[in-house]
């Protein structure tokens, strides 16, 4: 089955006061598969994800020009709601954040702003994102319980069911293994894989190897420029970029 | 050697800073507790205060300082949250900013004239537990405003993110998770700022005059007794042994409250950080 691409950019440039970020990227990415952004730290990975969501525009020196497609729909339109916008591109971040709530209330605050009243609703809501993101068998039994008692890895699957219970259609993840152990972040993975499925998903990893394992494609960014992007296993056999192939041995970055 | 006596003297200044409170109140203690009895508490006044009981002031000074958090608590909020979350930064807000601070350093006895001359005599309001109340929040105004104002920067900026991110607005996000996770630094400011309003005298002086009233104040618009009006009055006009003592009584009765609500604000705060898991 062909998919068609769910998000493009064009052209698109952040500065940050005087300073480049992003250096007119066109970059498409795919329905329903996992995106790996990868480079070396500070090549503007966060800030090229935080485009696609207008998250971007919470900071105040920067400024974006070019495109971001969704759909087909440019996403800096003057009369897009951002509100909407987000609704549909949900986005995890790399230190867990749930918010210093009860299990229930974390995913159900999603729902509840955009309009969700019933109990019952809310309460099959809650139930199917905890199992879709693998958390549902652990916390069945303590929905009420503060959030910030569960481990790193466990917040990390309520942030994710957080974001699902909105029901998006694109999942960013930024680092979303950065500050979690061995077993975590196997875990992630293993979901992020399993979400691939209904989800279009763009995932920013320092690691080469989870890269690897769990995208689809690949796209390299170095010092703020797009320099190659394909399907995993070409840039990762066949880079056609010396600075590509340089950065995925492990030669810089 | 030359280190010594600055050392000495810094490492006896923190006991003598006890011992100077415990002074305090071990004297108020040693005089006072002796008129402490269940009619003291629970009857009114007779013989200008030289007999029977603080009912009246007890009744007085709770409600002023409720009538003083209807006004202060919403204001103080408000305009920290403003601060906190829509004020851009520039000049303007740090001046803002600057005229609160300058507030808080307002003598009471000047917040109480001004009471006197506006609330009092120009608005009409008469001395009155109203006109009380209006005084005392603009004194304790400036500490809710930078207190709650504290509170609410030092929810981390994660939170707001995840809530935008979610596609909550502005609004939603402050009030829904911004303002939940700061209540227990809110509330903590708000009760140290009752704290110093159960205390304060001169404003009260001022804006509700100094009788010993035998009167328990029902509309806000009565003028009352409160607890420090008539500690001053029986210390400053007793001038006999019994007066004094039951001035002592009566500020027992006082620090008595204002420990309570201060043990509230460190209880609230305490719980808040088991909470966040600090
Ligand atoms: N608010 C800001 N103001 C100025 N410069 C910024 C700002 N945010 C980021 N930058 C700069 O923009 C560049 C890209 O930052 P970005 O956070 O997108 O990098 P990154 O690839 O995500 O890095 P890392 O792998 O370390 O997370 C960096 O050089 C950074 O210093
Ligand atoms: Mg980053």
């Amino acid at each position: 089955m062909k998919t068609g691409d769910k998000i493009e950019t064009r052209d698109l440039n952040v500065h940050y006061g005087s300073f480049h970020a992003i250096k007119s990227v066109s970059l498409k990415i795919p329905e329903n598969k996992v995106t790996a952004l990868i480079g070396p730290s500070g090549c503007g990975k966060t800030t090229f994800l935080r485009c696609i969501n207008r998250m971007i525009e919470l900071t105040d020196n920067a400024r974006v020009s070019g495109e971001v497609l969704l759909d087909g729909m440019n996403v800096y339109d003057k009369d897009v709601d951002v509100i909407a916008l987000r609704r549909r591109i949900g986005m995890v971040f790399q230190q867990p954040n749930p918010f210093p709530m009860s299990i229930y209330e974390n995913i159900a605050y999603g729902p509840k702003i955009h309009g969700v009243r019933d109990k019952n609703n809310l309460d099959v809501i809650v139930r199917e994102s905890l199992e879709r993101a693998a958390l549902w068998d652990e916390v069945k039994g303590k929905l009420h319980e503060n959030a910030l008692r569960l481990s790193g890895g466990q917040q990390q699957r309520l942030c994710i069911a957080r974001a699902l219970a909105v029901e998006p259609e694109v999942i960013l993840f930024d680092e979303p293994c950065a500050s979690l152990d061995p077993i975590s972040t196997a875990k992630i993975e293993a979901l992020i894989r399993e979400l691939s499925r209904d989800y279009t998903i763009v995932i920013v990893t320092h690691n080469m190897h989870q890269a690897a394992r769990i995208s689809d494609y690949t796209a390299f960014f170095m010092l703020g420029e797009l320099i190659e992007c394909g399907s995993t296993p070409q840039i990762f056999e066949k880079p056609k970029d010396k600075r590509t192939e340089a950065y995925i041995t492990g030669r810089f970055g | 050697m030359r280190e010594k006596v600055p050392e000495v003297f810094i490492f006896i200044s923190a006991p003598v800073v006890v011992l100077v409170f415990l002074v305090i109140l071990g004297y108020i203690f040693a005089n006072g507790a002796r008129v402490i009895s269940l009619e003291f508490l629970l009857s009114t006044p007779r013989m200008a205060g030289m007999e029977g009981g603080i009912f009246p002031m007890i009744v007085g000074s709770v409600y002023v300082v409720a009538v003083c958090m209807v006004f202060a608590v919403p204001l103080g909020i408000g305009a920290a949250i403003y601060l906190a979350e829509y004020a851009p930064e520039n000049a303007i807000t740090d001046t803002i900013r600057f005229f609160v601070d300058c507030l808080a350093g307002i003598p009471s006895i000047v917040i109480g004239l001004f009471g006197l001359t506006f609330l009092v005599h120009f608005l009409n309001l008469g001395y009155s537990i109203l006109a009380a109340g209006i005084a005392l929040a603009f004194m304790i105004l400036p500490w809710t405003v930078r207190v709650s104002e504290e509170a609410i920067k030092a929810v981390p900026r994660s939170y707001r993110e995840a809530s935008l991110a979610l596609g909550a607005t502005k609004w939603t996000t402050v009030h829904k998770v911004v303002l939940k996770s700061a209540m227990p630094g809110i509330i903590t400011g708000v009760l140290l700022g009752l704290g110093r309003a159960i205390g304060e005298t001169a404003v009260l002086l001022l804006t509700l005059g100094s009788a010993a009233s035998a009167f328990i104040p029902t509309s806000p618009f009565d003028s009352a007794g409160t607890l420090p009006v008539f500690l001053y009055v029986l210390a400053t006009q007793g001038n006999t042994a019994n007066a004094y003592a039951r001035a002592c009584g009566t500020a027992l009765v006082l620090l008595a409250i204002f420990l309570v609500v201060n043990i509230l604000a460190i209880y609230v705060r305490n719980k808040h950080m088991k909470y966040e898991g600090w």
